[in-house]
Protein backbone atom coordinates (compact mmCIF):
# COMPACT_ATOMS: atom_id res chain seq x y z
CA UNK A 1 0.00 0.00 0.00
CA UNK A 2 2.81 2.70 -0.56
CA UNK A 3 1.90 4.71 -3.25
CA UNK A 4 -1.84 6.88 -3.11
CA UNK A 5 -2.77 5.14 -6.24
CA UNK A 6 -3.07 1.77 -4.73
CA UNK A 7 -6.10 0.09 -5.66
CA UNK A 8 -6.95 -3.08 -3.24
CA UNK A 9 -10.28 -4.54 -2.42
CA UNK A 10 -12.28 -4.81 0.70
CA UNK A 11 -10.28 -7.94 1.58
CA UNK A 12 -7.36 -5.45 3.32
CA UNK A 13 -9.91 -4.05 5.10
CA UNK A 14 -10.86 -7.38 7.24
CA UNK A 15 -7.55 -6.46 9.78
CA UNK A 16 -8.06 -2.82 10.04
CA UNK A 17 -12.34 -3.42 10.59
CA UNK A 18 -11.49 -5.91 13.51
CA UNK A 19 -10.26 -3.35 15.80
CA UNK A 20 -13.49 -1.71 15.50
CA UNK A 21 -15.68 -4.64 14.49
CA UNK A 22 -16.79 -8.04 16.50
CA UNK A 23 -18.02 -9.48 13.28
CA UNK A 24 -16.35 -10.43 10.44
CA UNK A 25 -16.37 -7.21 8.09
CA UNK A 26 -15.71 -8.17 4.27
CA UNK A 27 -18.52 -11.09 4.19
CA UNK A 28 -20.86 -7.72 4.90
CA UNK A 29 -23.54 -7.20 2.09
CA UNK A 30 -23.44 -3.37 1.06
CA UNK A 31 -25.54 -1.62 -1.59
CA UNK A 32 -24.95 1.19 -3.63
CA UNK A 33 -27.50 4.13 -3.17
CA UNK A 34 -26.09 5.65 -6.16
CA UNK A 35 -26.26 2.53 -9.04
CA UNK A 36 -27.82 0.40 -6.82
CA UNK A 37 -25.24 -2.20 -7.17
CA UNK A 38 -24.45 -4.81 -4.10
CA UNK A 39 -22.04 -7.22 -3.34
CA UNK A 40 -19.98 -8.40 -0.26
CA UNK A 41 -17.67 -5.33 1.54
CA UNK A 42 -14.94 -7.60 -0.26
CA UNK A 43 -15.59 -6.75 -3.44
CA UNK A 44 -15.32 -2.63 -2.42
CA UNK A 45 -12.24 -1.15 -4.17
CA UNK A 46 -9.90 0.33 -2.06
CA UNK A 47 -7.43 3.14 -1.85
CA UNK A 48 -4.64 3.57 0.54
CA UNK A 49 -2.81 3.97 1.68
CA UNK A 50 -2.74 3.37 5.73
CA UNK A 51 -3.43 5.02 7.29
CA UNK A 52 -6.37 7.21 5.21
CA UNK A 53 -8.21 4.32 3.27
CA UNK A 54 -11.52 4.92 1.03
CA UNK A 55 -13.44 2.06 -0.07
CA UNK A 56 -15.61 3.18 -3.23
CA UNK A 57 -18.49 1.05 -5.04
CA UNK A 58 -16.52 -0.86 -7.72
CA UNK A 59 -19.42 0.28 -10.32
CA UNK A 60 -19.66 4.16 -9.56
CA UNK A 61 -16.60 4.88 -6.95
CA UNK A 62 -19.22 6.31 -5.10
CA UNK A 63 -17.75 6.51 -1.61
CA UNK A 64 -18.72 3.55 0.63
CA UNK A 65 -16.67 4.13 3.62
CA UNK A 66 -13.53 5.86 4.65
CA UNK A 67 -11.40 4.64 7.37
CA UNK A 68 -8.30 6.83 8.89
CA UNK A 69 -6.18 5.81 11.38
CA UNK A 70 -4.97 8.73 14.12
CA UNK A 71 -2.64 7.61 16.86
CA UNK A 72 -5.41 5.55 19.14
CA UNK A 73 -8.31 6.49 17.54
CA UNK A 74 -9.39 4.96 14.00
CA UNK A 75 -12.01 7.49 12.15
CA UNK A 76 -15.28 6.13 10.22
CA UNK A 77 -17.06 7.40 8.21
CA UNK A 78 -20.38 5.79 6.26
CA UNK A 79 -20.89 6.88 2.93
CA UNK A 80 -20.11 10.11 1.10
CA UNK A 81 -20.49 12.45 4.28
CA UNK A 82 -22.80 12.04 6.71
CA UNK A 83 -20.51 12.69 9.93
CA UNK A 84 -17.41 10.32 11.03
CA UNK A 85 -17.69 7.94 13.75
CA UNK A 86 -14.15 7.98 15.80
CA UNK A 87 -13.22 4.60 17.91
CA UNK A 88 -10.89 4.77 20.61
CA UNK A 89 -8.47 1.48 19.98
CA UNK A 90 -6.09 -0.07 22.39
CA UNK A 91 -2.69 -0.32 21.40
CA UNK B 1 -12.66 -5.29 20.82
CA UNK B 2 -10.96 -6.93 18.20
CA UNK B 3 -8.05 -9.31 17.03
CA UNK B 4 -5.75 -9.36 18.79
CA UNK B 5 -1.74 -9.31 17.67
CA UNK B 6 0.01 -11.96 18.66
CA UNK B 7 3.86 -12.22 18.47
CA UNK B 8 4.70 -14.98 15.73
CA UNK B 9 8.42 -16.71 15.89
CA UNK B 10 10.33 -16.84 12.36
CA UNK B 11 11.11 -21.35 12.71
CA UNK B 12 11.93 -21.72 8.97
CA UNK B 13 12.83 -20.07 5.12
CA UNK B 14 12.61 -21.56 2.14
CA UNK B 15 13.68 -20.36 -1.20
CA UNK B 16 10.78 -20.64 -3.98
CA UNK B 17 12.29 -18.53 -6.13
CA UNK B 18 15.60 -16.07 -6.56
CA UNK B 19 13.08 -13.23 -4.78
CA UNK B 20 10.39 -15.61 -3.54
CA UNK B 21 10.36 -17.33 0.11
CA UNK B 22 8.12 -19.51 2.39
CA UNK B 23 8.13 -18.38 5.41
CA UNK B 24 6.93 -20.65 8.27
CA UNK B 25 6.31 -19.31 11.86
CA UNK B 26 4.72 -20.03 14.80
CA UNK B 27 2.66 -18.47 16.76
CA UNK B 28 1.38 -19.75 19.91
CA UNK B 29 -2.20 -20.29 20.67
CA UNK B 30 -3.13 -20.10 16.68
CA UNK B 31 -6.61 -20.37 16.23
CA UNK B 32 -6.66 -22.50 12.75
CA UNK B 33 -8.09 -20.81 9.84
CA UNK B 34 -9.51 -21.78 6.16
CA UNK B 35 -7.59 -21.68 3.19
CA UNK B 36 -7.54 -18.41 1.37
CA UNK B 37 -7.06 -16.19 4.28
CA UNK B 38 -4.69 -13.95 5.56
CA UNK B 39 -3.00 -12.21 8.18
CA UNK B 40 -1.15 -8.62 8.62
CA UNK B 41 2.15 -8.91 9.70
CA UNK B 42 3.43 -5.76 11.85
CA UNK B 43 7.12 -4.71 12.30
CA UNK B 44 8.48 -2.43 15.08
CA UNK B 45 11.62 -0.60 14.68
CA UNK B 46 13.61 0.43 17.79
CA UNK B 47 12.36 3.63 17.29
CA UNK B 48 9.16 2.87 17.76
CA UNK B 49 7.75 2.85 13.56
CA UNK B 50 5.49 0.30 12.61
CA UNK B 51 4.88 -1.38 9.44
CA UNK B 52 1.76 -3.87 9.27
CA UNK B 53 1.26 -5.77 5.58
CA UNK B 54 -1.01 -8.02 4.68
CA UNK B 55 0.31 -11.74 3.60
CA UNK B 56 -1.67 -15.03 2.39
CA UNK B 57 -1.86 -18.01 4.60
CA UNK B 58 -0.06 -20.43 2.39
CA UNK B 59 -0.99 -23.95 4.14
CA UNK B 60 -4.14 -25.27 5.55
CA UNK B 61 -4.61 -25.37 9.52
CA UNK B 62 -1.59 -26.84 11.15
CA UNK B 63 -1.27 -25.89 15.11
CA UNK B 64 0.39 -23.04 15.78
CA UNK B 65 2.25 -23.31 12.59
CA UNK B 66 1.55 -21.06 10.08
CA UNK B 67 3.00 -20.59 6.62
CA UNK B 68 3.46 -17.42 4.07
CA UNK B 69 4.85 -16.96 0.97
CA UNK B 70 6.26 -13.19 0.22
CA UNK B 71 7.96 -12.17 -3.11
CA UNK B 72 10.25 -9.05 -2.31
CA UNK B 73 9.24 -6.04 -4.31
CA UNK B 74 11.74 -4.15 -5.80
CA UNK B 75 11.82 -0.88 -3.45
CA UNK B 76 9.67 -2.22 -1.12
CA UNK B 77 9.52 -1.96 2.69
CA UNK B 78 8.51 -4.41 4.32
CA UNK B 79 8.78 -7.80 2.05
CA UNK B 80 12.89 -7.43 1.28
CA UNK B 81 13.46 -7.63 4.83
CA UNK B 82 10.83 -10.62 5.54
CA UNK B 83 12.43 -12.21 2.36
CA UNK B 84 15.79 -11.91 3.36
CA UNK B 85 16.50 -9.79 6.62
CA UNK B 86 14.42 -11.06 9.44
CA UNK B 87 16.59 -13.92 11.56
CA UNK B 88 15.41 -16.93 12.07
CA UNK B 89 14.37 -17.42 15.55
CA UNK B 90 13.09 -13.28 15.68
CA UNK B 91 9.96 -12.33 16.13
CA UNK B 92 7.16 -10.37 14.49
CA UNK B 93 3.34 -9.78 15.57
CA UNK B 94 0.29 -11.02 13.37
CA UNK B 95 -3.32 -10.63 13.30
CA UNK B 96 -5.49 -12.90 11.94
CA UNK B 97 -7.13 -15.38 10.75
CA UNK B 98 -8.38 -12.47 8.44
CA UNK B 99 -11.24 -12.42 5.61
CA UNK B 100 -13.84 -15.13 5.38
CA UNK B 101 -15.05 -14.06 1.77
CA UNK B 102 -12.23 -15.21 -0.37
CA UNK B 103 -11.96 -18.73 1.10
CA UNK B 104 -12.51 -22.29 -0.27
CA UNK B 105 -14.14 -24.92 2.22
CA UNK B 106 -13.66 -28.33 2.14
CA UNK B 107 -17.23 -28.62 1.92
CA UNK B 108 -17.63 -27.40 -1.67
CA UNK B 109 -18.31 -30.09 -4.39
CA UNK B 110 -18.77 -28.28 -7.30
CA UNK B 111 -15.66 -28.08 -9.72
CA UNK B 112 -13.88 -24.72 -9.06
CA UNK B 113 -11.34 -22.39 -10.84
CA UNK B 114 -8.64 -21.14 -9.72
CA UNK B 115 -6.37 -18.03 -11.71
CA UNK B 116 -3.30 -16.86 -10.02
CA UNK B 117 -0.97 -14.25 -11.02
CA UNK B 118 2.37 -14.20 -9.75
CA UNK B 119 2.39 -14.25 -5.86
CA UNK B 120 -1.33 -14.58 -5.85
CA UNK B 121 -0.53 -18.35 -6.13
CA UNK B 122 -0.25 -18.28 -2.49
CA UNK B 123 -3.72 -18.35 -1.16
CA UNK B 124 -4.73 -20.65 -3.90
CA UNK B 125 -1.76 -23.25 -2.98
CA UNK B 126 -3.54 -23.31 0.39
CA UNK B 127 -6.93 -24.37 -1.15
CA UNK B 128 -5.13 -26.72 -3.50
CA UNK B 129 -3.28 -28.50 -0.03
CA UNK B 130 -6.48 -28.41 2.14
CA UNK B 131 -8.86 -29.53 -1.01
CA UNK B 132 -6.06 -33.10 -0.88
CA UNK B 133 -5.96 -33.03 2.81
CA UNK B 134 -9.89 -32.75 3.08
CA UNK B 135 -9.61 -35.81 0.28
CA UNK B 136 -12.16 -33.09 -1.50
CA UNK B 137 -14.07 -35.27 -4.09
CA UNK B 138 -14.58 -31.65 -6.20
CA UNK B 139 -11.85 -30.73 -9.44
CA UNK B 140 -9.99 -28.00 -8.87
CA UNK B 141 -8.41 -26.29 -11.84
CA UNK B 142 -5.47 -23.81 -11.58
CA UNK B 143 -4.25 -21.48 -14.25
CA UNK B 144 -1.37 -19.52 -12.84
CA UNK B 145 0.37 -17.17 -14.93
CA UNK B 146 4.13 -16.53 -14.27
CA UNK B 147 6.83 -14.82 -16.15
CA UNK B 148 9.57 -17.53 -17.30
CA UNK B 149 10.12 -21.02 -15.73
CA UNK B 150 12.14 -19.94 -12.98
CA UNK B 151 9.16 -17.86 -11.35
CA UNK B 152 7.15 -20.94 -10.60
CA UNK B 153 6.21 -21.36 -6.55
CA UNK B 154 5.32 -24.43 -4.64
CA UNK B 155 6.15 -27.22 -7.83
CA UNK B 156 5.84 -29.94 -5.21
CA UNK B 157 2.65 -28.98 -3.97
CA UNK B 158 1.10 -28.25 -7.44
CA UNK B 159 2.50 -30.95 -9.51
CA UNK B 160 1.91 -34.57 -7.82
CA UNK B 161 -0.21 -36.69 -10.10
CA UNK B 162 -3.23 -35.59 -8.32
CA UNK B 163 -6.07 -36.64 -10.72
CA UNK B 164 -8.72 -34.20 -9.54
CA UNK B 165 -6.55 -31.47 -9.99
CA UNK B 166 -5.36 -29.65 -12.96
CA UNK B 167 -2.57 -27.50 -13.23
CA UNK B 168 -1.78 -25.28 -16.26
CA UNK B 169 1.00 -23.13 -15.94
CA UNK B 170 1.05 -19.49 -18.08
CA UNK B 171 3.92 -17.82 -19.33
CA UNK B 172 3.98 -14.54 -20.18
CA UNK B 173 7.98 -13.51 -21.49
CA UNK B 174 9.69 -17.07 -21.24
CA UNK B 175 7.81 -20.73 -21.69
CA UNK B 176 10.10 -23.55 -21.70
CA UNK B 177 11.29 -25.78 -24.35
CA UNK B 178 8.48 -27.72 -26.28
CA UNK B 179 5.39 -25.58 -25.07
CA UNK B 180 2.47 -25.25 -27.45
CA UNK B 181 1.55 -22.13 -26.04
CA UNK B 182 2.93 -19.16 -26.74
CA UNK B 183 4.53 -16.99 -23.82
CA UNK B 184 1.65 -14.25 -23.60
CA UNK B 185 -0.79 -12.96 -20.98
CA UNK B 186 -4.00 -14.86 -20.04
CA UNK B 187 -6.25 -14.91 -22.86
CA UNK B 188 -10.01 -15.87 -23.39
CA UNK B 189 -8.72 -18.87 -24.86
CA UNK B 190 -7.04 -19.98 -21.86
CA UNK B 191 -10.15 -19.33 -19.88
CA UNK B 192 -12.86 -20.76 -22.19
CA UNK B 193 -10.50 -24.20 -21.98
CA UNK B 194 -10.73 -23.93 -18.12
CA UNK B 195 -14.52 -22.75 -17.51
CA UNK B 196 -15.72 -25.11 -20.44
CA UNK B 197 -15.40 -27.75 -17.08
CA UNK B 198 -17.44 -25.46 -14.37
CA UNK B 199 -21.04 -25.84 -13.84
CA UNK B 200 -22.12 -22.18 -14.17
CA UNK B 201 -22.62 -21.70 -10.26
CA UNK B 202 -18.66 -23.36 -10.07
CA UNK B 203 -16.88 -20.44 -7.82
CA UNK B 204 -13.69 -18.64 -9.61
CA UNK B 205 -11.02 -17.06 -7.09
CA UNK B 206 -8.98 -14.82 -8.75
CA UNK B 207 -5.62 -13.52 -7.19
CA UNK B 208 -2.40 -11.43 -8.03
CA UNK B 209 -1.44 -7.65 -8.48
CA UNK B 210 -4.22 -5.91 -9.20
CA UNK B 211 -4.05 -5.36 -12.92
CA UNK B 212 -4.04 -9.07 -13.42
CA UNK B 213 -7.52 -9.80 -10.99
CA UNK B 214 -8.71 -6.92 -13.43
CA UNK B 215 -7.98 -7.94 -16.64
CA UNK B 216 -9.36 -11.46 -15.74
CA UNK B 217 -12.56 -10.94 -14.23
CA UNK B 218 -12.89 -8.31 -17.52
CA UNK B 219 -12.46 -11.92 -19.62
CA UNK B 220 -14.42 -13.65 -17.14
CA UNK B 221 -17.62 -11.42 -17.53
CA UNK B 222 -17.26 -10.96 -21.21
CA UNK B 223 -17.38 -14.52 -21.69
CA UNK B 224 -20.37 -14.51 -19.88
CA UNK B 225 -19.61 -15.40 -16.39
CA UNK B 226 -22.24 -14.60 -13.80
CA UNK B 227 -20.16 -12.06 -11.34
CA UNK B 228 -21.22 -13.50 -8.54
CA UNK B 229 -19.60 -16.53 -9.21
CA UNK B 230 -16.12 -14.96 -9.10
CA UNK B 231 -14.03 -13.96 -5.82
CA UNK B 232 -11.45 -12.03 -6.27
CA UNK B 233 -8.87 -10.36 -3.75
CA UNK B 234 -6.22 -7.76 -5.14
CA UNK B 235 -2.70 -7.80 -4.01
CA UNK B 236 -2.08 -3.96 -5.11
C1 LIG C 1 -5.17 -9.32 1.36
C2 LIG C 1 -3.73 -9.25 0.84
C3 LIG C 1 -2.96 -10.41 0.80
C4 LIG C 1 -1.63 -10.36 0.33
N1 LIG C 1 -0.90 -11.53 0.29
C5 LIG C 1 0.39 -11.49 -0.16
C6 LIG C 1 1.16 -12.70 -0.23
O1 LIG C 1 0.69 -13.79 0.11
N2 LIG C 1 2.44 -12.61 -0.69
C7 LIG C 1 3.00 -11.42 -1.08
O2 LIG C 1 4.18 -11.42 -1.46
N3 LIG C 1 2.28 -10.27 -1.02
C8 LIG C 1 1.00 -10.27 -0.56
N4 LIG C 1 0.28 -9.10 -0.50
C9 LIG C 1 0.96 -7.82 -0.81
C10 LIG C 1 1.69 -7.33 0.45
O3 LIG C 1 0.73 -6.98 1.44
C11 LIG C 1 2.56 -6.06 0.22
O4 LIG C 1 1.80 -5.09 -0.42
C12 LIG C 1 3.81 -6.35 -0.59
O5 LIG C 1 4.60 -7.33 0.08
C13 LIG C 1 4.63 -5.08 -0.79
O6 LIG C 1 4.97 -4.55 0.45
P1 LIG C 1 6.31 -3.74 0.66
O7 LIG C 1 6.27 -3.13 2.01
O8 LIG C 1 7.51 -4.57 0.33
O9 LIG C 1 6.22 -2.63 -0.45
P2 LIG C 1 5.77 -1.13 -0.23
O10 LIG C 1 6.82 -0.39 0.51
O11 LIG C 1 4.39 -1.11 0.30
O12 LIG C 1 5.81 -0.69 -1.74
C14 LIG C 1 4.89 -1.21 -2.70
C15 LIG C 1 5.24 -0.67 -4.07
O13 LIG C 1 5.39 0.73 -4.06
C16 LIG C 1 6.68 1.07 -4.54
N5 LIG C 1 7.21 2.16 -3.71
C17 LIG C 1 7.52 2.10 -2.41
N6 LIG C 1 7.95 3.29 -1.97
C18 LIG C 1 7.91 4.11 -3.03
C19 LIG C 1 8.23 5.47 -3.23
N7 LIG C 1 8.68 6.23 -2.24
N8 LIG C 1 8.06 6.00 -4.46
C20 LIG C 1 7.59 5.24 -5.47
N9 LIG C 1 7.26 3.94 -5.34
C21 LIG C 1 7.43 3.40 -4.15
C22 LIG C 1 7.54 -0.12 -4.36
O14 LIG C 1 8.60 -0.14 -5.29
C23 LIG C 1 6.57 -1.20 -4.60
O15 LIG C 1 6.43 -1.44 -5.97
C24 LIG C 1 -1.06 -9.13 -0.08
C25 LIG C 1 -1.85 -7.97 -0.03
C26 LIG C 1 -3.16 -8.02 0.40
C27 LIG C 1 -3.98 -6.75 0.44
ZN1 LIG D 1 -22.35 2.39 -7.17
Amino acid sequence: MADATTQLDGNCLAGPLSEILSVEPTTAWWRCPECARSGPLAELHVYGPEPGLTARCPGCAHIALRLVREGEHIWLTMGGGTGAFRFATSP
Amino acid sequence: MGIAWRRARLLERRSQTATARTLVLTAPDWPGHLPGQHVDVRLTADDGYQAVRSYSLAAPADGDRIELGVQAVDGGEVSPYLTDGLPVGAEVEVRGPLGNWFVWRAEQTEPALLVAGGSGVVPLTAMVRAHRAARSRGPLHLLYSVRSPEDVWYRDHLADGDPLLDVRIMYTRQAPPGSVRPPGRITTADLDEATARLKPASPVYVCGPTGFVEAVDNLLIDRGRDPVTIRTERFG
